[in-house]
């Protein structure tokens, strides 16, 4: 039924590949702002792939993702400000602070269905968004400085920029896999029925609560992986990592990329935040010789009314996202 | 009189000024068929929506096999051995016909939290779930998307996924809503033959099935019991001859309620 070469997983393949062949193209060129880009581009990718995790497979859409992300980097940013560098310290706290985070909303949000549980998850990254900005000593509002970076003795160096993306790309990988065994996995099955018909489910004996706190204790504590990555590659953390358009932010990658599949977050996230960047820049470039250098510039400052349109075209036409779209074509 | 599996004892529910349930009393013992009938909004749906534990009752007790089953939830139920299927389909659309009834299957083979084996290539889940999906008589559709399904393969489905977690009674939720009169009579010897293993509590509009089928019959109206007992005294029942019958034989007999709405 399905063989190995289609289109579909051609693009996938080579979108991975160009992936791992960024450093080598920074190193070529000394364009480092790419490899930076890219950097935040699998970090974030990560916490895409995490949201979907419970979104397109469980049919939980929560709306406080990017609370993760905070909250996994104000566990680096806050041990580093004490004076607690050792990674080995600070990641697997992040990770434990994520999912008891993650226990906790799950816990009480779980009880709500539709956009009542929309709204209560999104009240709760709001909370730790709040109190991230009461944390004076952390920089409150404007956030702080991280001046070391996680320290993993001789395994690893961080500081390195190459290193540190291989071992970013690595970790997207890494998770995209065990996604894509969890989903295939009895649980998964029994996260898959109660997105699809949580009453029937529970008719034939699954305790449906249960399977789903834990899938969103698990998306929780991966998206915290990427919050203390995220934190390391800016060396900086601030309340806005989690602001609520952050977290719609998530929510656009996935369903850009098409939330039926692992992968579909990734090519979302690649194509929404590349699109973020070149968008301006085409703009602006086609648009000044037609109305002069300094408006172009103005008009390019509202890129978004470009992505706007794109993003309704492939929520309209393409239900299945870029990658609905790649299988379609296969098919078609 | 064999022991009883199932005991409800006052069982009572309202919806604002609506009485839904009103002090329903009722014994069934193992290896009975037992009907529910009624007329439309007489509770029959609402009192196996209370026995699946789906709906908290205001008043009463419900035990199965001894035990008090009054506080347990849905869940819980159906790992005892309490199996319903709904009148309304209630299926998983997007997945095939096997995998539907895998579920089913996963659902009694222990807990669920296994995160590595992919699931769609355990035997152990799958084989079962043919074999159920065979006595359904759907073994030719097992990869076929539930969505494609015709509206009387659902009705099967409904009930291989019932068995499929291999239950000691079942609910009945009128299984042949909306059926014709082939698809009915071929439902009429599935049940036929289940009756010999399971006990069943039938709800079903369809009066020749329920008088071909039931060893007794319950009939509520507004909720609450006017009759029960053997197909023949309810026949010959003043009050539901009144309350329900009436309507029927002066339809020469013939089920003028069939894939009538809901009840």
């Amino acid at each position: 039924m399905s063989t190995l070469f289609t289109l579909r997983n051609a693009f996938v393949a080579a979108v991975v590949v160009l992936l791992a062949l960024v450093p080598v193209y920074a190193a070529l060129t000394g364009n480092y702002f790419l490899m930076s880009l890219f950097t935040r581009i699998v970090i974030l990718a990560m916490a895409a792939v995490s949201l979907n995790l419970i979104m397109g497979f469980g049919g939980m859409v929560s709306f406080g993702h990017a609370a993760y992300l905070g909250i996994g980097g104000y566990v680096i940013g806050i041990l580093a400000k004490e004076g607690v560098n050792s990674g080995f310290l600070q990641w697997p706290l992040a990770l434990a602070v994520s999912a008891l985070f993650a226990l906790v909303v799950g816990a009480l949000s779980l009880r709500t269905r539709g956009v009542y549980f929309i709204m209560i998850t999104l009240a709760f990254a709001q909370m730790v968004y709040y109190v991230a900005i009461g944390l004076d000593r952390y920089g409150g509002d404007d956030g702080m400085t991280i001046y070391k970076r996680s320290q993993f003795g001789d395994l690893i160096n961080l500081s390195n920029k190459t290193t540190f993306y291989y071992l970013c790309l690595f970790l997207l990988l890494a998770t995209t896999y065990l996604v894509w065994h969890i989903v295939n996995s009895r649980f998964g099955m029994a996260i898959q029925g109660s997105r699809s018909n949580d009453r029937r489910m529970r008719a034939i004996g699954f305790p449906t609560y249960r399977y789903k706190l834990v899938c969103f204790v698990i998306a929780g504590t991966l998206c915290g992986l990427a919050g203390a990555l995220l934190a390391n590659h800016t060396d900086f953390i601030s309340p806005a990592t989690m602001h609520w358009t952050r977290s719609g932010d998530l929510i656009v990658m996935a369903v850009l990329g098409g939330m039926g599949t692992v992968l579909g977050p990734v090519l979302g996230a690649v194509a929404l935040l590349s699109f973020e960047e070149a968008l301006p820049v085409l703009i602006r470039t086609s648009a000044s010789p037609l109305i002069g250098g300094d408006a172009a510039a103005k008009v390019a400052e509202y890129w978004q009314i470009v992505l706007g349109p794109l993003f309704l075209a492939v929520v309209l036409f393409a239900r299945g996202g870029i990658d609905g779209l790649l299988a379609g074509i296969r098919r078609g | 009189m064999a022991e009883a599996l199932l005991q409800v004892e006052g069982l009572s529910k309202r919806f604002g000024g609506v009485v839904a349930s009103d002090g329903v009393t009722l014994e069934i013992p193992k290896g009975e068929l037992h009907a529910i009938i009624g007329p439309n909004g007489a509770g029959k749906t609402t009192l196996i929506t209370q026995l699946a534990g789906e709906l908290e009752s205001d008043a009463g007790r419900v035990r199965f096999e001894e035990r008090d089953i009054t506080a347990l939830p849905t869940w819980r139920r159906s790992q005892l051995g309490l199996a319903r299927s709904f009148q309304i389909t209630s299926l998983f659309l997007d997945f095939t016909a096997l995998d539907n009834v895998a579920l089913a299957v996963q659902a009694h083979a222990g807990h669920s939290f296994h995160f590595w084996r992919g699931a769609r290539g355990e035997p152990a889940l799958r084989e079962p779930a043919r074999a159920a999906l065979d006595r359904a008589g759907l073994g030719g559709r097992a990869d076929m998307l539930v969505s494609r399904l015709s509206h009387g393969e659902h009705r099967q489905l409904e009930i291989a996924m019932a068995l499929a977690t291999s239950p000691r009674m079942l609910l009945l939720d009128e299984p042949m809503a909306g059926m014709g009169p082939e698809e009915s009579a071929r439902m009429v010897k599935t049940l036929r033959e289940l009756k010999r293993e399971l006990t069943i509590l039938l709800i079903e509009h369809d009066m020749e099935a329920v008088f071909a089928l039931a060893d007794r019959i319950t009939v509520l109206v507004y909720g609450r019991i006017i009759a029960s007992g053997t197909p023949e005294a309810i026949r010959a029942n003043a009050d539901v001859r009144q309350a329900y019958l009436g309507e029927q034989e002066e339809a020469q007999g013939k089920s003028v309620e069939r894939g009538a709405a809901n009840g």
